[in-house]
């Protein structure tokens, strides 16, 4: 078996979900070839070369390529697509904007966001909203997968030398432009990968009101995430959702903010380590789900555990 | 200009799912189903893009069951104008769903095909990209804004870094995020005109379409659950637990 992985990049940094997406090909097979489509990938590729699970990088640098379109780099996997037994890629919106083009000119029925693989072609995915996880069998030739990063660990990216093999490739067109990216720069850690989170729902009641949240942020050094009611509201950008149609973490601690907990965020953070809840509704779900509930007002609850968590940065200091 | 929508009949979102103890599936039986709800979304911005005069039909396709016409009838009743089924007697998968609408496609011609992004079913979020590869048109996928103008088309889409705006012409297959618009409630009057809308229907064998089966689902498990926690009295509590009973701060 051989496997290409499809590597998540920004052109200068790797994303950890290509780590993720590498781990879980070597549960299959350990080779594993590793495609960078960009413009001016060098640090990306030099940084996989060390991943000692890589075999070889084949890197197609083109400043076409600056932006993924979809329709320009689905064709370069097709291209090289009978070299492969598996061709996986993260189930990110990078991903999904992109495999199943690769599949359905394969003839091929993707596999999504698997969590754990059986065997080369049996993987377990999670269906409604994670209520609920298939145990399925690709019986197709090709298996084209994606696969959720939270559930496959970063694989190391130490002690590899992977060859680079650069690629030309021509023949490609789309009508499609790039325009821009409004993308939330943060310093705090990246939501998908964070050892905290901290998230805000509905009852924060003002984009104003989320501060309260960066502050005891900044103190865990959490990333702040939200439910998709407080996204829809306006108070906090749409790349910080957790749910099912938004981001799948897995924190140490998970820390619900005036969160009721529909089945649908729910889906995005069930599967963190620690939960806690405040809420000031008693009966909200989310406490059905949380190892820590603190029922209350919220505007009362976090400068009081802003000053707690003061009290210990000084004690510890 | 002709704009086709993609509905699925769902179970409810609100329903807590129950998983078959066989491991077969998961319980349908007495379960309210909808239509899928980023469709919603869809039929609502064909609807506009309709009313702004750029667009004359909406049409709508649904492929599943004798049931899948109620959610045909949803859409109609919201105002597109008519309904083609597509009638299996199981659920099929994105591969071959795509197949079939591209063939009903060929029969349309359509300019643009909205899609929900996924289906909170099976929750795959494959169909608009695998169709808009198969006919080769332009593709924009998490749309939560749409911008139609004469033959181009500008999308922002909704991805994990933020908002990525494209421009690109048609035709294209959109694939539609739930905040690209507030979809509107069917009227009365409404409700009672769309019963006396038109629905064609095929069978994939019509359409010369092989749905046969490429994903053997072994078995259906529930995750583990978590177990509730306890309820703490205070801030300083919380605080406590969490730094010396659950180590995590």
């Amino acid at each position: 078996m051989r496997i290409l992985v499809l590597a998540e990049h920004n052109n200068k940094e790797l994303k950890s979900s290509t780590l993720s997406a590498i781990t879980a090909a070597s549960e299959i097979d350990e080779n594993i070839e590793v495609i960078v489509i960009g413009s001016d990938c060098d640090k990306v590729n030099n940084k996989l070369k060390n991943v000692k699970l890589v075999k070889k990088i084949i890197s197609v640098d083109n400043s076409k390529y600056v932006n993924p379109i979809a329709e320009l780099i689905s064709p370069i996997i097709l291209s090289l697509s009978a070299n492969y037994t598996h061709i996986m890629a993260p189930a990110s919106t990078f991903g999904k904007n992109i495999m199943p083009r690769v599949a359905v000119l394969l003839d091929v029925a993707q596999v999504s966001d698997i969590i754990k693989i059986e065997s080369s072609d049996t993987f377990v995915r999670p269906i409604y909203a994670g209520n609920a996880l298939a145990t399925v069998q690709s019986t197709d030739a090709k298996k084209i997968i994606t696969i959720r990063p939270t559930s496959f660990d970063p694989a190391s990216t130490e002690g590899g030398l992977a060859e680079i093999e650069q690629l030309d490739f021509s023949g490609d067109k789309s009508s499609t432009e790039f325009m821009n990216r409004d993308e939330k720069k943060s310093d705090r850690p990246e939501l998908g990968t964070a050892r905290v989170v901290i998230s805000g729902g509905r009852g924060l009641g003002s984009a104003e009101n989320f501060a309260l949240l960066n502050d005891i942020a900044d103190k865990l050094n959490a990333a702040v995430g939200a439910s998709r009611a407080a996204v829809d509201a306006g108070y906090i950008s749409n790349d910080s959702q957790v749910g099912q149609t938004g981001k799948v973490v897995v924190p140490d601690l998970y820390i619900a903010v005036g969160i009721s907990g529909a089945i649908q965020h729910l889906a995005g953070m069930k599967e963190s380590k620690i939960i806690v809840a405040i809420n000031k509704d008693e009966e909200a779900p989310i406490f059905n789900v949380a190892d820590y509930g603190l029922h209350g007002d919220l505007f009362d609850i976090l400068p009081k555990l802003s000053s707690e968590l003061d009290k210990l940065n000084t004690i510890q200091n | 200009m002709k704009i086709l929508v993609t509905v699925k009949r769902v179970i409810d979102y609100n329903v807590q799912i129950r998983v078959k103890a066989d491991g077969s599936g998961v319980e349908t039986d007495n379960v309210k189903m909808s239509m899928n709800p980023p469709d919603e979304n869809a039929i609502e911005e064909a609807l506009r893009i309709k009313e702004s005069g750029k667009a004359d039909e909406v049409v709508i396709v649904s492929i599943g069951e004798d049931k899948a016409q109620e959610t045909i009838r949803t859409a109609l009743a919201m105002g597109a104008d008519r309904g083609i089924h597509v009638k299996t007697s199981r659920e099929i998968e994105p591969l071959a769903v795509a197949k079939i609408l591209e063939k009903i496609v060929k029969k349309e011609n359509p300019k643009i095909i909205l899609l929900g992004k996924q289906a909170i079913d099976d929750d795959s979020n494959q169909t608009g990209q695998m169709l808009s590869a198969k006919l080769g048109w332009s593709q924009g996928t998490f749309a939560s804004k749409i911008e139609v103008q004469d033959e181009s088309v500008i999308i922002t889409r909704e991805i994990d870094e933020g908002l990525e705006k494209i421009k690109t012409t048609l035709p294209i297959v959109i694939t539609c995020d739930l905040r690209l618009n507030e979809p509107r409630y069917a009227s009365l009057p409404n409700i009672m005109k769309a019963k006396k809308k038109l629905i064609d229907s095929y069978t994939p064998e019509d359409l010369g379409v092989d749905v046969s089966q490429r994903i053997k689902q072994l078995k259906v498990d529930e995750p583990p659950k978590r177990t509730k926690g306890i309820m703490v009295a205070d801030v300083a509590e919380l605080v406590q637990k969490l730094k010396h009973e659950a180590k995590v701060i």
